[in-house]
């Protein structure tokens, strides 16, 4: 029997390529509407990051502009000899400075009237600044010195325009309503100009008297101790266990057991690291309080199950061929784990570290809870001392500053995150160079 | 190549290389290989044929020990390698595997260059004293290996980027530089184009010269081409063994005659 004597039971309509049915029809609208779904699902993600950014720049990025004065002065040798004749020295260099400034000012002419005292308001010590400097170059005497001074906080936000006439109730021994008008003269007479605030990078904590001279430096150094500690402590530990798990483990009840327990791990909120380590490293152990070292350690054991997780799965990711080549040649178990499945893991056991790393730097409940919100205002002496010497760290330091009351400080705790994400991005940045050097062809 | 050429060829020697007593495997609650006995002769291409899941890759596996790794698998019985019982509690499975080589069904060369690719296990067995020998060993394992004359040039290029049949032929380079002196082939050229099966086949013909080879091929052709010594398992047994024309033209089991003839398997 041959297939053109058969006739067709059930004759199929003959359907048309061209034209689409109402199957495809509905399917191809479905299939837009997802894709629609999706791309209006990356622009909401896209539009949030982008408010957020700006948002974080927008009150970040003043925090590390600073307004000084730069002020031309000229110290001649009978002033010098006079003033250091006096009793009060410094209030004779400050008169010196307030005659120069008018005179500067005059020049340039804008005329007002002021004292030593909102001087001192404005510009902190004056006189005792200059004084410092003739007696240390006393060769610069005669000649014209042109000093940047910093101006106070208040001087700062009110050219940032945080801080207006309305915002002054009444005068007090910080700020005066006159002074408004002293630093709209100096600006009229081009005195004031913005400079990158160094000190916001390199200094330390301050109290709530000086918000303006608050620098995020220690807690920085701070943060980077601890990450120190995290990556010595939960990359080795964190890699023989996932390659023991992994590779060696005899799969039984306990093994299992274990599996399911570094996941859990994984879960538990951070604050509950911190209470342990409260209670097993300062209180059991006795390790100093507030030090980045027992920050390191609780920090480590949060980090661990991140790392132990993403390592067994890039581990598992190797193809079972390669370990069957290795062994099929005669290489030991060992010898084929750390001479070709490592290497081939590392990739990934490098992302799951970072990732880990970048969890640990961001994470402030448990250092709330073994004290490393204090306030610290000096740097460590010595490396050693960096890892046992109380100090904060950059997200602690955020949010005491977010705490305080002074609208400085909360610019501040804006521009710390901004240093926050510039320390991630350079992990990552690491990570992503590191990443390629390892990252073999198949 | 015309199978009838098979009914003239012999057997070289008769010294037997691995004997095989009552071998038992479980995979668990499976039992995969039933009470098999099998002696394999040296210098000699011994093939294993049979149908999907019969446990001849398994039993294969079991020469050079690889079923150790894994878990579930349980070996009951007797392997000796000139008269030395492999399962001995003292035998080091690495040691044996620099002895009894293996080369896969999927060319797996390592992600390196085609020089440490066959460098490695001269290395990790301090097969060569300095870089001078080594490289003579990589030029006479990937002569042995039949790819000599195509890699010569870029012995730093990957592994990987070879075809695959260079690929295969280069694993097989890699099996034979640690010096062996059985090789087993698990499927070697089911992932290949025949002119590549042509080729590694042909090489199989000339490794006999120097080694025991035990080759698992699901194709009778390749069986009936390339081996000397032919054994059929079927369902874990062990239903057949002997030599490779008696097996083709005459074999005793009906079982062994229906697979040949195509009706199961």
């Amino acid at each position: 029997m041959t297939d053109a004597t058969m006739t067709p039971e059930s004759a199929r309509p003959s359907r048309s390529l061209i034209h689409e049915d109402a199957r495809t029809k509905k399917r191809n609208a479905s299939e837009r509407r997802f894709r629609a779904y999706g791309i209006a699902a990356i622009f909401t993600g896209l539009f949030f990051l982008v408010a957020l950014l700006a948002a974080i720049l927008s009150s970040g990025l003043p925090a590390f502009r600073q307004a000084v004065v730069e002020v031309p002065f000229t110290l001649t040798q009978e002033q010098y000899d006079a003033a250091e004749k006096a009793l009060l020295k410094t209030g004779i260099y400050t008169d010196y400075f307030v005659t120069s400034l008018t005179q500067t000012m005059e020049s340039e002419g804008v005329e007002i009237e002021f004292d030593e005292k909102a001087i001192e308001r404005l510009l902190g010590k004056v006189g005792g600044d200059l004084r410092k400097f003739y007696r240390a170059n006393e060769d610069q005497l005669e000649a014209s010195v042109s000093f940047e001074l910093a101006a106070a906080s208040r001087v700062d936000r009110y050219l940032k325009g945080t801080f207006a006439r309305e915002d002054l109730q009444s005068g007090n021994r910080f700020f005066m309503p006159e002074d408004f008008d002293l630093i709209d003269a100096m600006r009229d007479a081009g005195l004031i100009k913005q400079v990158f605030n160094w000190n916001f990078l390199t200094g330390v904590d301050t109290g709530v008297d000086n918000p303006g001279g608050a620098g995020i430096g220690a807690s920085v150094l701070g943060s980077f101790f601890m990450m120190l500690v995290v990556l010595v402590l939960s990359l080795p530990i964190g890699v023989a266990a996932s390659i023991y798990l992994e590779e060696f483990a005899p799969k039984n009840r306990f093994t299992d057991f274990i599996e399911v327990n570094i996941s859990n791990l994984a879960a538990v909120p951070s604050i509950v690291f911190g209470i342990l380590g409260l209670a097993v490293f300062i209180q059991f152990a006795h390790l100093p309080q507030s030090a980045p070292l027992v920050g390191g350690l609780v920090l480590t054991l949060m980090t661990l199950p991140t790392i132990i997780i993403s390592t067994r799965a890039s581990l598992k990711a190797v193809p079972p061929s390669i370990r069957d080549a290795a062994l099929g040649v005669g290489a030991s178990k060992m010898q084929a784990v750390f001479h070709h499945v490592l290497p081939l893991a590392a990739p990934g056991i490098l992302t799951g570290t970072i990732i880990g790393l970048a969890q640990a730097l961001g994470e402030t409940a448990p250092l709330l809870l073994i004290g490393m919100v204090g306030f610290v205002a000096r740097y460590p002496g010595t490396f050693v001392e960096g890892f046992i010497e109380p100090n904060s760290a950059v997200p602690a330091q955020i949010y005491n500053w977010a705490a305080r009351s002074d609208a400085v400080f909360t610019e501040k705790a804006w521009g710390g995150i901004i240093v926050l994400l510039l320390f991630l991005i350079t992990m990552n940045t690491i990570a992503v160079i590191l990443r390629r050097r390892f990252e073999r062809r198949w | 190549m015309n199978d009838m050429r098979i009914l003239e060829r012999d057997v070289d020697t008769n010294d037997v290389k691995i004997a095989a007593k009552g071998v038992q495997v479980y995979y668990g609650d499976n039992h995969a290989i039933k009470d098999v006995d099998v002696e394999i002769d040296d210098k000699t291409v011994t093939a294993f044929i049979g149908p999907s899941g019969c446990g001849k890759s398994t039993f294969l596996r079991c020469i050079n020990r690889m079923n150790d790794t894994i878990d579930v698998c349980r070996v009951v019985g007797d392997i000796h390698i000139d008269g030395e019982d492999i399962y001995d509690a003292k035998v080091d499975p690495v040691q044996l595997r620099a002895k009894v080589g293996m080369v896969f069904q999927k060319p797996n060369p390592f992600p390196k260059s085609i020089y440490d690719n066959v460098a490695y296990g001269p290395r990790i067995h301090g097969l060569a004293k300095n870089k001078a020998e080594l490289d003579e060993l990589v030029e006479k394992s990937l002569r042995r290996g039949a790819i000599w004359d195509e890699v010569k040039d870029r012995l730093d290029a990957p592994g990987t980027g070879l075809s695959g049949g260079q690929q295969q032929r280069l694993c097989i380079a890699r099996a034979v530089a640690t010096e062996p002196e059985v090789l087993l082939m698990d499927e070697p050229c089911s992932a290949l184009d025949p002119i590549a099966t042509a080729q590694i086949e042909e090489l199989i013909d000339e490794l006999r010269q120097s080694y025991s080879v035990v080759i698992v091929t699901h194709s009778m052709q390749q069986a009936a081409r390339v081996s000397q010594k032919t054994a059929f398992f079927h369902l874990g047994n062990l239903v057949e063994y002997g030599e490779t024309g008696q097996i083709f033209t005459n074999p005793v089991d009906p079982r062994t005659e229906s697979y040949i003839t195509g009706r199961i398997g």
